[in-house]
């Protein structure tokens, strides 16, 4: 460590306060000629080739010092390669890095941490079988000043309002408390700049104003914080600069404070996205699927085991199962699809008949259409034609029209099929029949979804229908949905993009633990009860938690413009 | 400098096509290396080896027999492979192929009419099934590894045919050499062509089962499974097919089909059951299948190529005086180029210069 190592973490707070002074008073002076100063961080014509694609093209970025910088684009924009170079995981083919004023070439995560660069990553590289503290004491660099782990990991924790404690197995953790335990590690190299990849992706509204808190007093300490979210509402009430990335090129510099997150959203997409239209619905009759007190154990010690799954999907209406990942998403998605059977064949019912031990063919011959949320390797094989793709799903249910004698496959009218889906999904591809793994995600999922909508089903099961999906092919898919349920089918949506619920379901299940809520109406949901139920509240006292007066409860409110642009590495 | 693998953002074509050949060249390259590392003529011993065999009929003939049986295992194999099931055992399963089938002449040797031969074919199939029912069981029930279980069943199989050489099925006039009777005449696969070689029908079946494997494979409901299997367990599951119902297929196909390989070799090529009847074709039908891009096409082909060297071990060990295990050696290069060659359809090589940090 050449800087603060010695010291010694635990000292930060204190440490931290004492210098803040300075550091205030190094703002003052800073902000007064920040033209003048050298930024923080300054990258200029930085230039990323794989093969013939050219992942960033000329980006350049600036950070003051105590600045929140958001990072914006949509999936494939260039924005993961371009913080995997200032990490040290990536190098640039060309361009230049400076770094508080001198030019460095960051070698590997370790010289990025040495010189004061910490990065949280969107998917957590903790081990689950051990503790937070043993976790942390693991991926601490050669150099650092050892001492109490644990104690100072506490500490700091504490002082950061992250709450955590050390002892604890990290795969007991909820999905937040091991983002903190991401974020607590990295704070202890005590660094300059911290890299955010998509942090709230996987909290629940009230966690992430509490994220949010954290990071805006490590901002008053003088620390700067790379943003990169899809989520334009929290950009605006959180970032003082943004630098928004399309194909690899920066398009636009902003104050997000000064843009509506419609603004940023064109900016990020290039276009306007047409609004999901929407009709009240009009749910009437029996319901089409019924799930009645299904159990079902874990299957894995970091499985988890559902209990008392009770729903029912009626006609005309789009069930949305809201809930933070890991929570038995997956799990139910495999129980009702058929993947995963259980012995009790009358607790999940299709259209009246039971089909709790019949497997996923047997259910899609009763009328249910199944999307899963892994794209390649799940809904799709990547290595195979679209065609063969289309095959995958329905070469039981279209038995009679795609097989002949000795289980022959009649490739013509298969490849008529797969023409008809792509045209009525729009799907952009290269020639007629290429690999599912040459399409991007945005189009391929509109394949898969074409797919199974191409069939007309009475029940359609989708689990994530628009993760890491572009905004223009979001809002075609969302809108497919719609329009199935609105012509008479049942649609349930597992997701964990709250606005994309709120946008397209008429009632909305929370899931937790393996656990659903009750079924709240559209009309009756708020971002703030729908929060509280995702975080394990139940029902009652969500009820009495939303009595309070509202400035008590902080909920982001997310504008609909701002959907879900995950990005799908 | 160093050497980067670089990933392509297609897999070439060009490479799937060239990379057996390429494997193939750099085998002769090596295997001239390797006569003139053993003192001989490089020139001398390439010909002896691969270029002789091929001038004689007599030699053809005895091509068509080698490569017979490793059509018919890569065949299965390539299937298997296909769908991630690791069936290395085919050694154990063509061995026991060859002890059912020929079980039904020796213990009954007055049972001689039109139905014997095919009913031993049926039994050399069903013992080879057997064999490679195990694994599949095992895999399934307890999730054993069925590379470690198929290729350690080999070792019991290959005892256990020795074992009945010398003692059950021994000849009990054949003043006490292990072997059994020599097979009646309707017990033998006949040969194609008597008055100019050795080879047999076991050709024409090895190659009528390949093709009918390869249309199975492109053409059928049946052979997408099996690539969807073999690329992607959850996507297989969400089609609806089952992964334990793959495994046994794949076991009970290519270990039937190299069942069917020992009992022909045994009433078509040796004419009795010997305490071994194989030269490790279930071995070098892996290579088959490879070099063949398992497919079962290519694996006709690939089958003459590697029995020529089988041939050319043979010949090499007559006229220089070489060990015939020379045939492994080259064997066992031609496996590691192709595997190393195969890299090339994925990815490209590029030499970095490295900069100073």
């Amino acid at each position: 460590m050449k800087q603060g190592g010695k010291r010694g973490a635990a000292a930060r707070p204190a440490a931290a306060s004492r210098a803040r002074g300075q550091v205030k008073a190094v703002r003052a002076v800073s902000s007064a000629r920040r033209k003048a100063a050298a930024p923080l961080l300054e990258v200029e014509g930085i230039v990323k080739k794989f093969g013939e694609f050219r992942a960033n093209d000329g980006v350049a970025l600036r950070i003051g010092e105590g600045e929140i910088h958001a990072l914006l684009g949509e999936n494939g924009a260039g924005k993961s390669t371009l913080v995997k170079m200032l990490y040290g995981s990536l190098q640039p083919d060309e361009g230049t890095i400076r770094w508080q004023g001198s030019e460095v070439r960051i070698a590997s995560p370790a010289e990025a941490r040495r010189i004061g660069i910490g990065m949280v990553f969107q998917h957590f590289s903790l081990f689950e079988s051990l503790t937070v503290a043993d976790n942390i004491r693991v991926s601490l660099d050669a150099g650092f000043a050892g001492g109490d782990i644990a104690e100072k990991a506490r500490e700091l924790s504490h002082a950061y309002g992250l709450p955590l404690h050390p002892h604890s197995l990290v795969g007991d953790l909820s999905v937040g408390e091991r983002q903190r335990a991401e974020i607590v590690r990295c704070l202890l190299q005590q660094p300059r700049l911290v890299i955010l990849d998509e942090p709230t992706s996987v909290l629940t509204p009230q966690e992430a104003d509490k994220l949010f808190l954290t990071l805006e007093r490590l901002r008053g300490e003088g620390v700067s914080i790379l943003y990169i979210s899809h989520r334009l509402e929290e950009v605006k009430r959180l970032c003082d600069r943004a630098t928004v990335l399309r194909h690899g090129k920066v398009v636009a510099q902003c104050d997000p404070r000064r843009e509506s997150a419609a603004s940023l959203a064109a900016m990020m997409v290039g276009a306007n996205v047409a609004p999901v239209r929407r009709q009240p619905a009009a749910a009437a009759g029996e319901p089409l699927m019924t799930v009645e007190d299904v159990d079902l154990p874990a299957a894995t010690p970091f499985a988890v085991a559902l209990k008392d799954i009770s729903l029912a999907l009626k006609p005309g209406e789009v069930l949305g199962v809201a809930g933070v990942a890991g929570n038995g998403q997956g799990e139910l998605y495999r129980i009702v699809s058929g993947e995963e059977t259980i012995a009790d064949n009358n607790a999940i019912r299709l259209r009246g008949r039971p089909c709790g031990s019949l497997g996923v063919n047997a259910r899609r011959a009763l009328g249910a259409a199944f999307v899963p949320e892994e794209r390649l390797g799940h809904g799709a094989v990547p290595a195979l034609s679209l065609a063969e793709n289309l095959l995958l799903s329905r070469h039981g249910s279209d038995k009679a029209a795609f097989l002949g004698p000795l289980g022959l496959v009649r490739n013509d009218i298969v490849l008529d099929a797969t023409r008809r889906v792509a045209a009525a999904m729009d799907v952009r591809k290269s020639g007629d029949n290429p690999d599912a793994s040459s399409l991007s995600g945005g189009n391929l999922q509109k394949f898969i979804m074409g797919r199974e909508l191409d069939r007309s089903p009475s029940v359609l099961v989708v689990n994530q229908p628009t993760w890491g999906v572009d905004a223009g092919a979001s809002a075609r898919i969302r809108q497919a949905l719609i329009d199935l349920a609105r012509s008479g089918s049942a649609v349930m949506v597992i997701s964990q993009d709250l606005d994309e619920i709120f946008e397209i379901c008429d009632a909305i299940v929370v899931m937790h633990h393996g656990r659903l809520s009750v079924r709240v109406p559209i009309g009756e949901a708020t971002y703030a009860r729908i929060g509280l139920l995702m975080g394990g509240a139940s029902l009652g006292e969500v009820e009495a938690a939303t009595r309070k007066p509202p400035a008590a409860r902080p909920a982001v409110k997310v504008a609909r413009a701002a959907r879900s642009r995950r990005d799908a590495h | 400098m160093r050497i980067e693998l670089f990933k392509r953002p297609q897999h070439s074509v060009f490479y799937t096509v060239a990379s057996p050949f390429i494997a193939l060249a750099l085998m002769i390259v090596f295997g001239a290396l390797v006569f003139a590392l053993a003192g001989k003529n490089p020139a001398t011993g390439l010909y002896l080896y691969f270029v002789e065999p091929l001038t004689e009929l007599w030699s053809l003939h005895e091509l068509a027999v080698k490569a017979s049986p490793l059509i018919l295992i890569a065949a299965g194999l390539s299937v298997a492979y296909r769908a991630n099931n690791w069936n290395i055992g085919a050694e154990g399963q063509f061995i026991m192929g060859g002890v059912f089938g020929a079980a039904l002449p020796i213990l009954f040797p007055a049972f001689q009419n039109v139905a014997t031969l095919p009913l031993m074919l049926l039994f050399g199939t069903l013992g080879g099934m057997a064999w490679g029912a195990i694994p599949a069981f095992l895999k399934n029930r307890f999730n054993a590894n069925e590379i470690l279980t198929s290729l350690m069943l080999v070792y019991v199989a290959s005892l256990l045919l020795d074992w009945l050489a010398r003692g059950w099925f021994r000849d009990p006039q054949g003043y006490a050499f292990p072997g059994s009777i020599r097979l009646p005449a309707a017990a033998s696969l006949p040969d194609i062509a008597p008055s100019q070689g050795s080879a047999h029908w076991g050709l024409a079946i090895s190659i009528a089962v390949a093709v009918a494997l390869w249309l199975v494979m492109g053409r059928t409901i049946k052979g997408f499974e099996v690539k969807v299997m073999g690329a992607s367990p959850r996507a297989g599951r969400y089609a609806g097919f089952s992964a334990a119902s793959m495994t046994w297929f794949s076991f009970l196909l290519s270990g039937g089909l190299a069942g069917l390989a020992g009992i022909a070799e045994v009433s078509g090529a040796i004419g009795q059951l010997r305490e071994t009847i194989s030269p490790g074709y279930g071995f070098t039908a892996i290579i088959v299948a490879f070099l063949g891009r398992l497919n079962p096409l290519g694996a006709i082909v690939a089958a003459f190529v590697l029995a020529l060297t089988y041939l050319g071990g043979e010949a090499a060990q007559m006229t220089l005086g070489i060990s015939d295990k020379l045939a492994r050696v080259f064997q066992g290069m031609l496996l590691f180029f192709v595997l190393a060659c195969d890299t090339l359809i994925h990815y490209r090589i590029r030499l970095v210069g490295t900069q100073k940090a």
